[in-house]
């Protein structure tokens, strides 16, 4: 073990090149054409499948699973992306193994489901590697829609209002179009630049501006938007992160785990990337497992990622609590934290065992940390947005707000898990009834 | 431990598996290797008259079906009979045969249909110590264009007289192969044992095209842009084997015909089949192609093993025992009524017994929200097809329903007599009862 890995402190390069590499390729590389049709032959073609009904998206799973066994993965890919226009992300971060893959019969049978996203992803690469559209835009309409969040949901609304011949601009405050798809998701999850390249293609339809630099609230408001448009589609995200309400929170070493995430995404050099020897990840959804594994695969020496209740309440999957677990993670529940410590730059974290009711129960622990990242959630950011729902925009089934002529979908949305396949589910009907609405 | 020994036609192996005329056989090397893995018998690759050796093409000879992970289903071949010197074979054989006395050597042959030139092979081959002649009345390609093969094969009259010549010739024990292709199998096994031959063997391939090359368009295995129905082999083509084995061996006219059982024979199961529906031995090709000489090891342990748990103390205790069993269609029970039972635990909920059924069948199998798959006794009419496409192994059974029941199909209560359709009233040719 290399001196840099011992160091205290958040230190870039803990790592050799060639470690940066390992750590960071493909979780799953992609299926080759002898492994997909395998794969693929072990689909039982069920009627009714339980595997569509699981998908957010409808999927028709048995169909383009059977196109590819039989030769013909474009058409399997276009199956899959005329339901799910961003069936190659999905295919690569659902969290199949509670959706698709748990409701598949193999599951019930062998315990072995058929291998549906990475089924997908083969489909999807094959098509999108030859860079062919597969939708075409119907006839213009003349109608100017603005969707504003080029995350999942923006997306999906924007590729279905073009099909269906609007005029689309999409606005996003952040510097390259994608959402969460390019900022946030474990980097082993998106390797060579995946998002981006789906964004490219997405984008092939045509009929779809992108300006980037531009956020609700600083530089659009939704009254000229509205103005300006026949219509408008929110799919803005949570902007805002949840906050431990603890003293001493501002101290050096401690971060938000999305903007950890995000730099992880964007850094051309991994190796300049600091990241701390004793790593503390409080929380216990997806975010916090992709930090916490990421911190790890960075040089991280030790890393501790922990949930204030139960195991078998964490947000994140049992798949990928085992990744994190098998990364050599540590995961400690039933803590939560009620002390930071450190003179200018935090030193370790109190926590205090509490049962699954948060109740304490008095018995408390420290763990040494130089670097603390945040990850107990996200909050909708704004003002002026249509009726709130708790606290995310209230909608209907078909994401219709409180005030006329404007949409909402995905993770701003009441309603729905805050998942990338669900957010392209409602993107894509919000699409459909703004369709609706402005032909009627 | 049951004892494999074969005693087929008075030509003795250490097991009833023998390696059928074909490429495997085709030289002393492959051969020697072959009794070395433990097949206890080989049918040498046919064998042409003296003069310069039939040539074969030089692309490629063999095309295939594949099942999943490329598990190979059906091959066919358009390759012709040995293409090796006459000369250059007979010494191999008499080499092997000289070395490998307790095992069987068949010669296989094919060569015009004149006396002459029957009579001149057999002279030929009498001398390499041979245990008997397979005579090939069944390759369907290339030479069946040059009157041989299955051009014989076919034709019943033809079988008979060569048969004849081959018996008057030699005092070999003469083993006929035949040709699937055609319509009714029996005729030319009559032909043959009315010619006195001492067996049959079958199948030998069936003419086909296994697969289209649709860039190409043209028929696979391809030679420069075009290609020739081949024989087809393999699992595939094992149910219509033991059909044809059947219809033989339940023959009235052709009791007690010994029958080699050739066709897509894979494992010590397959074999059985072939020995239950009549078989005294069978050939296998297609399988050591598939896998090696190895797989007879598979054969040898898994048919002794069967055959000590059935009790049986050699191979003739199985051989035509399923006979019996093979009837007519009008010799069915009738009042044998089963409904199709769906075990819900082992239901997995896929619902192919739902599409199948309400798609295909009768509307026999219901569906509810939660997917539970039930059967609708008054709509069943026991198919099977349900059972079929199940992909769990004794999830769906048919039950038979006891007597003094009400079908729920027919309200009519279940009765324990046999009728059949002779007797049947709806039967316009039914026989008055006596």
């Amino acid at each position: 073990m290399s001196d840099t890995a011992l160091t205290p402190g958040i230190r870039a390069g803990r790592l050799n090149a060639a470690a940066y590499d390992e750590n960071f390729g493909d979780l799953h590389p992609r299926l080759d054409d002898h492994e997909a049709l395998v794969a693929a032959d072990r689909c039982y073609f069920c009627h009714d499948a339980p595997c569509v009904t699981a998908c957010p998206t409808d999927i028709d799973i048995p169909l383009f699973i059977r196109q590819i066994a039989t030769g013909t993965p474009e058409a399997a890919a276009k199956t899959i992306l005329s339901q799910n226009i961003l069936g190659g992300m999905c295919a690569r971060v659902c969290p199949t193994e509670t959706l698709c893959e748990e409701a598949c019969v193999r599951e019930t049978a062998e315990g072995k489901p058929v291998l549906i996203g990475q089924l997908q992803r083969y489909a999807t690469d094959v098509l999108m590697d030859q860079g062919s559209h597969p939708f075409a835009r119907a006839e213009a309409t003349g109608k100017r829609i603005a969707v504003v969040g080029a995350g999942p949901a923006g997306l999906s609304c924007a590729h279905r209002l073009a099909m269906r011949g609007h005029d689309v601009t999409v606005f996003d405050g952040r510097a390259k179009p994608g959402g969460l798809n390019e900022y946030g998701i474990a980097a082993y999850k998106s390797v060579d630049h995946f998002a981006e390249r789906e964004v490219e293609w997405l984008l092939q339809i045509g009929g779809i501006t992108v300006e980037t630099g531009k956020r609700l609230g600083n530089d659009l408001t939704l009254k000229q938007l509205q103005a300006d448009h026949d219509a408008v589609f929110l799919g803005i995200g949570l902007g805002g992160v949840n906050a431990l309400g603890l003293e001493a929170e501002e101290k050096d070493g401690i971060t938000n785990a999305v903007d950890f995430i995000a730099d992880l995404r964007q850094a051309s050099d991994l190796a300049k990337l600091p990241v701390g020897r004793d790593v503390v990840v409080i929380g216990g959804g997806m975010t916090a497992v992709d930090a916490a594994v990421q911190a790890k695969l960075l040089g991280a020496l030790n890393v501790s990622l922990v949930y204030r209740r139960g195991r078998e309440r964490m947000n994140a999957s049992t798949f990928e609590q085992d990744l994190a677990a098998s990364k050599g993670v540590r995961i400690i529940t039933n803590a939560q934290p009620i002390a930071i410590h450190g003179n200018g730059a935090v030193r370790e974290v109190e926590f205090e065992y509490a049962d699954d009711d948060l109740k304490p129960t008095g018995q408390t622990f420290r763990l040494p940390a130089d670097q603390v990242f945040k990850a107990i959630g996200q909050t909708l950011d704004g003002d002026g947005l249509p009726d709130l729902d708790g606290r995310k925009i209230a909608v209907t089934d078909t994401g219709r707000t409180s005030i006329a002529g404007v949409w909402a979908g995905g993770d701003c949305a009441a309603g729905g898990d805050d998942l990338t396949v669900t957010a392209v589910a409602e993107g894509r009907d919000a699409a459909e009834d703004i369709h609706a609405s402005l032909m009627g | 431990m049951a004892n494999l020994e074969s005693n087929f036609i008075g030509i003795k192996s250490p097991n009833p598996f023998w390696l059928a005329s074909a490429p495997p056989t085709d030289k002393e090397y492959n051969v020697r290797r072959a009794f070395d893995a433990g097949w206890g018998g080989v049918v040498w690759k046919t064998l042409g008259e003296e003069g310069p050796p039939v040539v074969n093409v030089n692309g490629p000879r063999y095309g295939a079906i594949w099942g999943a992970d490329r598990r190979l289903l059906g091959l066919n071949n358009i390759e012709l009979i040995t293409d090796r010197p006459l000369q250059t074979n007979l010494d191999e054989m008499t080499r092997v045969k000289r070395d490998y006395p307790d095992h069987a050597l068949i010669a296989s042959l094919m060569v015009p249909v004149n006396e002459d030139s029957w009579k001149d092979i057999l002279s030929r081959v009498i001398d390499t110590g041979c245990d008997g002649v397979e005579l090939n009345f069944g390759c369907p390609h290339g030479m069946s264009e040059r009157g041989m093969g299955s051009a014989v094969g076919q034709v019943p009259e033809y079988v008979q007289m060569v048969t004849e010549w081959c018996k008057k010739h030699s005092n070999l024990p003469v083993i006929v192969k035949l040709t699937p292709n055609i319509s009714d199998i029996r005729k030319p096994a009559q032909a043959a044992k009315d010619g006195g031959a001492d067996a049959v063997s079958l199948i030998n391939t069936i003419n086909s095209i296994t697969t289209v090359d649709l860039d190409l368009f043209a028929p696979q295995p391809t030679i420069d842009g075009q290609g020739a129905h081949g024989g087809y082999c393999g699992p595939a083509v094992k149910p219509i084997a033991l059909n044809m084995v059947a219809e033989i061996a339940r023959d009235p006219a052709l009791k007690g015909l010994p029958i080699s059982g050739i066709g897509g024979v894979t494992t010590w199961r397959d074999a059985a089949e072939f020995m239950a529906l009549g078989a005294g031995n069978v050939q296998v090709c297609t399988a050591a192609m598939t896998y090696g000489f190895k797989i007879v090891q598979e054969m040898i342990s898994g048919l002794s093993q069967y055959l000590d748990e059935k009790g049986f103390a050699s191979v003739d205790d199985l051989v035509g025992r399923a006979v019996p069993n093979v009837v007519n269609w009008q010799d069915l029970n009738l009042n044998y009524i089963t409904k199709a039972r769906i075990d819900q635990d082992a239901c997995i909920k896929c619902g192919r017994c739902f599409a199948a059924c309400e798609d295909t069948s009768h509307q026999a199998i219901s569906m509810s929200d939660d997917r539970t798959f039930d059967v609708i006794d008054e709509e069943c009419v026991a198919c099977n097809l349900c059972v079929n496409v199940c992909p769990i192994e004794g999830c769906i059974t048919m039950e038979r329903l006891p007597a003094g029941e009400i079908d729920p199909r027919t309200g009519k209560p279940v009765s324990d007599d046999y009728a059949n359709w002779t007797t049947h009233p709806n039967n316009p040719m039914k026989c008055a009862a006596e």
